[in-house]
């Protein structure tokens, strides 16, 4: 609208590039901002170099990445089921992507074949609400809503029912994967490529979203053509979400809280909130990650907790506050 | 402008038979009310009329081309529509709530400009409600809202204005001048359809009238030749007193 969209987004970038400095620099050893540029740009000695590009990075850009991610898709769901308290998550989402990775594990598989099952999981479980949701009826918020509750409380069953089978050895990698964690993620730049298409994407359909907020008919009547958008911005935000499910389990609340509190400051263009959404996310979860690491080192903590005790009492408190 | 056309069309009640086909051309300048107890229709009618909802028989045309020929796009620049509830699940202002009437002009990659807000700003002002322009519309009272919400089709400029209940919550004062801007957009060659409930506002300022019958039963023409009180007395299923006022029959519903 008339207020300037980019000084948002510009300190939003800076509190990310800090953030991430800040990660790379925090360990057990420590390396000051200086030094990471010069790492960066191809310095500093050959400790440092492992540390900060192959140790370090990696992580802190899968936190970002995931973190980004899990926030668009929060605030695609929010504009898709027109409920400003949906998560990425409610679908059901994370829960076949558990269900899947799970048994991978117990399968006694690891590494690649853990995420693409999680991937598959998370894909199914998409399938699977929308199909059921689809049902003989038409297609409504509400009946979405409770279809990916219901199919979710399902993915939990199947889920403790895993756990109390499998043999107690497995059961930490297990545990670890269904709080969130990303130590266990690879490359992060498939989900950054992504994340940054999808903040690109939002520019030309952004006004759209912002129509579709105010309800499916007003946004017919204002020509755009509700159902093409709906289905896209549902497959959309579940490639994100199991994308990032994928990268790094099931990390709770960035996609509630972050969304619903830019809103608070930034308003409701959606123009503006899901590249603010993509930043913030990420910032917010590489600060989570960092704590993971640090706060009872040498032990790491899944940084789902982290997000988890942040987001429980933020979010309450929001909900207590609105009207 | 082209005319909102319906042919042979029936609107799909669920349950209840097809009734009589509907055939009317809406033409420049004419402001037509659709009057009709709880239940009738009228707003499954606006939204047929408006290509929300598919009708079980027949076609509405926008000049040449039926809406099933159109893109929305093309039919959000002709048509527009005030809904009788809106639902509000984010907050927002008042002027990026009227702003969103621009939607159908703008390409996905424009943003709004200047020329833009002051089109929104001036709607504002003629529904009287530009004071309101940085308030949230969940804060507002209900013939508040139902100003902003007719200020944003004022906004989107169509042709064709189609109103669900524009009186509604209304105070006297402001559904007076509701009608008066309705009329002004008729004199400017554009066209009214609206649904009413109030019987004599329909008599004071619409010059054609479709009564829609609960039974899918339907009669349309020109006002003078439709407000024959046995068939409102039918429609409503109440006795009617009639009185003349100014020059136009006055409705009072008979006291038992």
């Amino acid at each position: 609208m008339s207020r300037p969209l980019t000084m948002p987004l510009l300190i939003l970038a800076l509190a990310s590039l800090a953030a991430m400095v800040l990660s790379v620099g925090i360990g057990s050893v420590s390396v000051t901002p200086g030094e990471v540029a010069a790492v960066i740009l191809g310095e500093g000695s050959h400790l440092q170099q492992t540390l900060v590009l192959e140790l370090r990075l990696p992580r802190t850009l899968s936190a970002f990445a995931t973190g980004g991610l899990l926030a668009v898709a929060g605030a695609l769901m929010q504009v898709l089921l027109r409920n400003p308290l949906a998560d990425p998550y409610v679908l059901g989402l994370s829960g076949g992507a558990a269900v899947g990775a799970l048994l991978a594990m117990l399968a006694g598989l690891g590494g690649l074949i853990v995420s693409g099952s999680a991937f598959a999981g998370a894909m199914l479980a998409t399938l699977m609400v929308f199909g059921l949701a689809h049902g003989t009826g038409s297609w409504t918020p509400s009946r979405l809503l409770l279809t990916g509750v219901v199919v979710a409380a399902g993915w939990g069953a199947v889920i403790t029912l895993m756990l109390a089978i499998s043999p107690a050895q497995r059961l930490p990698g297990m545990l670890y994967w269904l709080m969130g964690d990303v130590s266990y993620a690879r490359s992060p730049w498939p989900a950054l490529v992504l994340l940054f298409l999808v903040c690109l994407l939002v520019v030309p359909l952004g006004r759209s979203l912002n129509v579709l907020a105010r309800g499916p008919m007003q946004a017919a009547a204002l020509g755009v053509s509700v159902r093409p958008l709906e289905w896209m911005i549902y497959i959309l935000a579940s490639l994100l979400t199991a994308t990032a499910v994928t990268m790094a389990g099931s990390i709770g609340f960035v996609g509630l809280v972050v969304p619903h509190m830019l809103r608070l400051v930034l308003g409701n263009d959606q123009r503006l909130i899901l590249p603010a959404c993509a930043l913030a996310g990420g910032t917010l979860l590489v600060l989570a990650d960092t704590l993971a690491r640090v706060v009872i080192a040498p032990e790491q903590l899944p940084v789902g907790v982290i997000t988890a005790l942040l987001g429980v009492p933020t979010f309450l408190y929001l909900l207590y506050r609105s009207r | 402008m082209n005319p909102l056309q319906a042919q042979e069309l029936v609107i799909d009640i669920p349950g209840r038979d097809d009734g009589e086909a509907l055939n009317f051309s809406v033409q420049p300048g004419q402001i037509w009310g659709v009057l009709g107890p709880n239940g009738a229709g009228k707003t499954t009618l606006l939204h047929t009329l408006a290509g929300l909802l598919e009708p079980r028989q027949g076609a509405v045309f926008l000049g040449e081309n039926s809406l099933n020929e159109l893109k929305r796009r093309q039919i959000s620049r002709q048509l527009g529509l005030v809904f009788q509830d809106r639902q509000d699940g984010f907050p927002a202002t008042v002027l990026e709530t009227a702003l969103i009437g621009r939607h159908p002009w703008l390409s996905p990659w424009q943003m709004e400009t200047g020329a833009d807000e002051r089109i929104a700003r001036r709607a504002l002002e003629q529904l009287d409600v530009a004071h309101l322009s940085d308030r949230l519309v969940n804060t507002l009272s209900g013939g508040e809202r139902q100003r902003v919400a007719i200020a944003t089709v004022l906004t989107q400029a169509p042709d064709t204005w189609l109103l669900d209940e524009p009186t509604n919550h209304l105070d006297l004062h402001h559904q007076v001048s509701v009608l008066q801007l309705l009329t002004e957009q008729a004199r400017a060659g554009r066209s009214v359809f609206m649904c009413l409930h109030d019987l004599n506002l329909a008599a004071r300022w619409c010059d054609h009238l479709l009564l829609l019958f609960p039974n899918g039963e339907a009669c349309w023409g020109p006002a003078k030749r439709m407000l024959v009180p046995a068939a409102l007395e039918r429609l409503y299923d109440q006795e009617l007193l009639t009185v003349e006022v100014d020059g136009a029959p006055l409705f009072v519903p008979v006291k038992h």
